[in-house]
């Protein structure tokens, strides 16, 4: 490997660092055999579930199941997952195989490669996001009539991509923390799932409340909403914000590790 | 040593000197009982405010509240009545509403009934015309026998019979031609019982999904006439007696414990009637509030049942997931499987003992886990002023047990995952989100029916071995996954994780046996 970085090296010494690092990373990312199953999963996932959600929600009233928008874009809880996969993949990937050693080796700056795998997984989630959450809202208005209005609309849909993006940013901190990739994808998983499923069993509304507050998932898809935004346990954007502390907070806890820890 | 033993043996050797493994497995147990004994939730029920149903003859807890228009009959008789009218008021539970809308609820009921004294609880039979299920006859609480399916529009003539223990029930349309609904005995009825005509209306709740519904105390007023009674009746009065008011526990107003905040207690739909009875030219005009059926656990109900102390499952769950899986994939990553299957050649020998030592360590956990918080849970929520429904030692030894083996079953169907996939994540993420998800989804947006459908087929049927509750046909609760409901009985349910990790492990062993490692 070490003759291999002779030779490829010189020829990136002209380039600015940052950029290497995100060539390297985006060459890798792209390469990986699972990284386009998993990009068209995200989008099939995502807009199946909410298809199958929303041409199912009986409708009684004029306004159909509550919240349509909402729970148009319901398939975001099983697309998160496999963003959370593709996520772990780009770094957990390198653990399991020990490549990391050379990707370290080639690219001293620790935290420098973790910031170029954050930003090339965005750059592949991102599309994805977009393509999943526009189809699954437009089909839902098509099964689900008295949408709100547009802005809020608007609001919903596009809080729902960066929401995605944030799951895509979270679940590399928290693997750069645990460095296992299996470990990771649970602790991440059980991270979404497991504040909505405490709050719900929780016979004290306060407790609930706040569970629903804290959850990475339950505050950040808060940004859904489009009615009764004032029955929320947080608001909309607020919402996201918690969800962007989680995923801001394990990127950094990953990247002092990344530095701290023997690879 | 059998080549299995053999190989259990070195299975257990890697498991318990993995460190991440074994402090998980820890990590697992601990945020079950965590969980479980979380001390952070407060109820009403303290104090001054002591919490208790009644229990009724067959040992359920029970709502007995009524009005009760009575005197006492000593040996048999017979009491026939029509009831000419029926009509209630509910409270309008739109969004936009904001006072009572005309309307009785489907189980408001108006009849006849022979009971055993009015102590909340005691036993009797009663023939009704009910809100939206015709006539029925119930007795003790928790039977329930279906009659006519008159609405609750048409006048109906009804008849209570008591010879001895045994109390018939007929019903007519004209008075003239009867038809018999049934007969059911109540043991030790004593000579003298009290009967005479009643109302009662149940908590009015309207569903929107699985994790919110709102709920409020409704009203029925019936019309009697044509009273006429034979047998033992001594000379005197009726008395009318009226059931707790609203707000008095057992009374449709109870706040069992503090409930779901979507579950708002608008207070009694007001009405122009108060509870109770006046004479009507040789009839009573009756209205009532409340309910004679068993008392039922969860949001739209009284209380909280032991299954909701068991909600840590579902993080120990996820846990023993990731090591389930965790214990193939591991050896695929690091080429272990060359070595391992080099000195285990018999593969699915080999795979056994992984099932087996997973399972066995799983099992454990959850059962000492699931066993310590069914000891102390129930009593901490109290001590903080939660109502827990009471359930029987055999049942607490199925939830526990059941806690046990959802567990391992689950890590071995992870492990199966593990060899058909070979990769750490994936077999993670498919094991949690084909055991987990499908629960979130049924409790938080999907509607009830699709909810319903998930907890039969996926793997989280298997929850439905914490449900610790019955539900009854003939009251109408929230019976949802979060109130500890589920749409299988706990050995379906199980049966179908079952199904799933047996046919997983069987089509694992296929390609294990078939394929280079």
């Amino acid at each position: 490997m070490s003759t291999a970085l002779a030779v490829v090296a010189p020829s990136l010494r002209t380039r600015r660092t940052g950029l290497r690092y995100l060539h390297a990373e985006w060459t890798k990312l792209r390469t990986a055999p699972e990284t386009v199953w998993l990009v068209v999963g995200i989008v099939v996932a995502t807009v199946a579930v909410s298809v199958l959600v929303a041409a199912n929600m009986p409708c009684d009233t004029a306004v159909c199941g509550g919240d349509p928008t909402k729970t148009g874009l319901t398939g975001v809880q099983l697309g998160q997952a496999l963003v959370a996969i593709l996520a772990v993949f780009a770094v957990g990937g390198e653990y399991g195989t020990g490549m990391i050693h050379g990707t370290l080796a080639a690219m001293p700056r620790r935290a420098g490669v973790l910031a170029a795998k954050a930003l090339v997984v965005t750059c592949v989630v991102a599309p994805a996001a977009a393509v999943a959450v526009t189809a699954s809202a437009l089909l839902g208005r098509h099964f689900l009539p008295g949408a709100a209005g547009l802005p809020a609309v608007l609001r919903a849909t596009g809080g729902t991509v960066l929401y995605l993006l944030l799951i895509g940013l979270l679940a590399i901190g928290v693997t750069a923390i645990v460095r296992n990739a299996a470990a990771a994808v649970g602790v991440v998983l059980a991270l979404l799932f497991l504040f909505p499923i405490l709050a719900a069993a929780a016979p004290d509304p306060h407790w609930e409340r706040h569970l629903l507050q804290i959850g990475p998932m339950t505050a950040g898809l808060a940004v859904q909403a489009t009615t009764g935004l004032d029955k929320l346990p947080i608001g909309p954007w607020a919402g996201l914000g918690v969800t962007a502390a989680w995923a801001f907070g394990a990127l950094l806890v990953g990247a002092v590790l990344l530095e701290l820890r023997d690879a | 040593m059998s080549a299995y033993a053999r190989l259990v043996h070195a299975e257990w050797t890697k498991f318990r000197t993995v460190r991440g493994w074994v402090i998980g497995m820890l990590v697992a147990a601990a945020v079950i009982v965590g969980f479980g004994l979380f001390p952070g939730m407060e109820g009403t029920c303290r104090g001054a405010n002591v919490c208790g149903l009644p229990v009724g003859p067959e040992g359920q807890e029970v709502t007995d509240v009524f009005t009760f228009v009575h005197r006492p009959l000593t040996g048999d008789g017979t009491i026939t009545a029509r009831v000419a009218s029926m009509t209630g008021a509910r409270p309008d539970l739109t969004d936009s509403g904001t006072g009572d809308v005309a309307g009785v609820v489907p189980w408001a009921k108006a009849g006849l009934i022979v009971k055993d004294g009015t102590r909340p609880g005691s036993a009797y039979a009663a023939v009704m015309l009910t809100g939206a299920h015709g006539v029925r006859l119930q007795h003790n609480y928790v039977h329930d026998l279906a009659g006519s399916t008159t609405s609750a529009a048409t006048p109906r003539w009804l008849r209570l019979t008591r010879a001895g223990d045994r109390v018939t029930a007929l019903e007519s349309a004209d008075g003239v031609s009867w038809t018999g609904i049934g007969t059911v005995r109540l043991t030790g009825l004593p000579a003298t019982a009290e009967v005479g005509l009643f109302v009662t209306s149940p908590q009015f709740t309207k569903v929107i999904n699985a994790s919110s519904a709102s709920g409020a105390p409704s009203k029925a007023t019936a019309g009697f006439d044509q009273i006429t009674t034979t047998g033992g009746w001594p000379a005197g009065t009726w008395t009318v007696a009226t059931g707790g008011d609203p707000d008095a526990v057992g009374g449709p107003g109870a706040p069992g414990g503090p409930g779901d905040p979507d579950v708002g207690n608008r207070g009694p739909a007001g009405g122009s009637r108060p509870n109770g009875a006046e004479e009507t030219g040789g009839g009573f005009t009756v209205t009532g509030s409340g309910d004679i059926a068993p008392a039922v656990a969860g949001a739209a109900g009284l209380g909280t049942s032991i299954s909701q102390t068991l909600v840590g499952t579902f993080a120990g769950l996820v846990l023993v997931v990731v090591i389930g899986a965790m214990m193939m994939t591991g050896e695929y990553r690091r080429g272990l499987i060359r070595t391992s299957l080099t000195a285990a050649p018999r593969r699915m020998t080999a795979l056994a003992a992984k099932a087996t030592v997973l399972g066995g360590v799983a099992f454990g956990i959850g059962l000492a886990a699931a066993a310590v918080v069914i000891m102390f849970g129930p009593d901490i929520l109290r001590g903080n002023g939660i109502y827990v429904h009471h359930v029987s030692l055999a049942t607490e030894v199925r939830v526990v047990a059941g806690t046990g083996a959802l567990l391992a079953v689950a890590a071995v169907l992870a492990l199966a995952f593990g060899v058909l996939l070979r990769r750490g994540t994936v077999a993670v993420t498919v094991a949690i989100v084909a055991t987990v998800l499908p629960y979130l989804l049924s409790m938080t947006v999907l509607p009830i029916a699709a909810g319903e459908w998930l907890l039969r087929l996926t793997p989280a049927a298997a929850f439905a071995v914490q449900q610790s509750t019955p539900r009854y046909a003939q009251v109408d609760g929230l019976y949802t996954p979060s109130n500890g409901f589920f749409p299988l009985t706990p050995s379906e349910g199980f049966g179908v994780l079952l199904a799933w990790a047996v046919a997983g492990l069987a089509f694992a062993a296929y390609r294990f046996r078939r394929r280079d490692v």
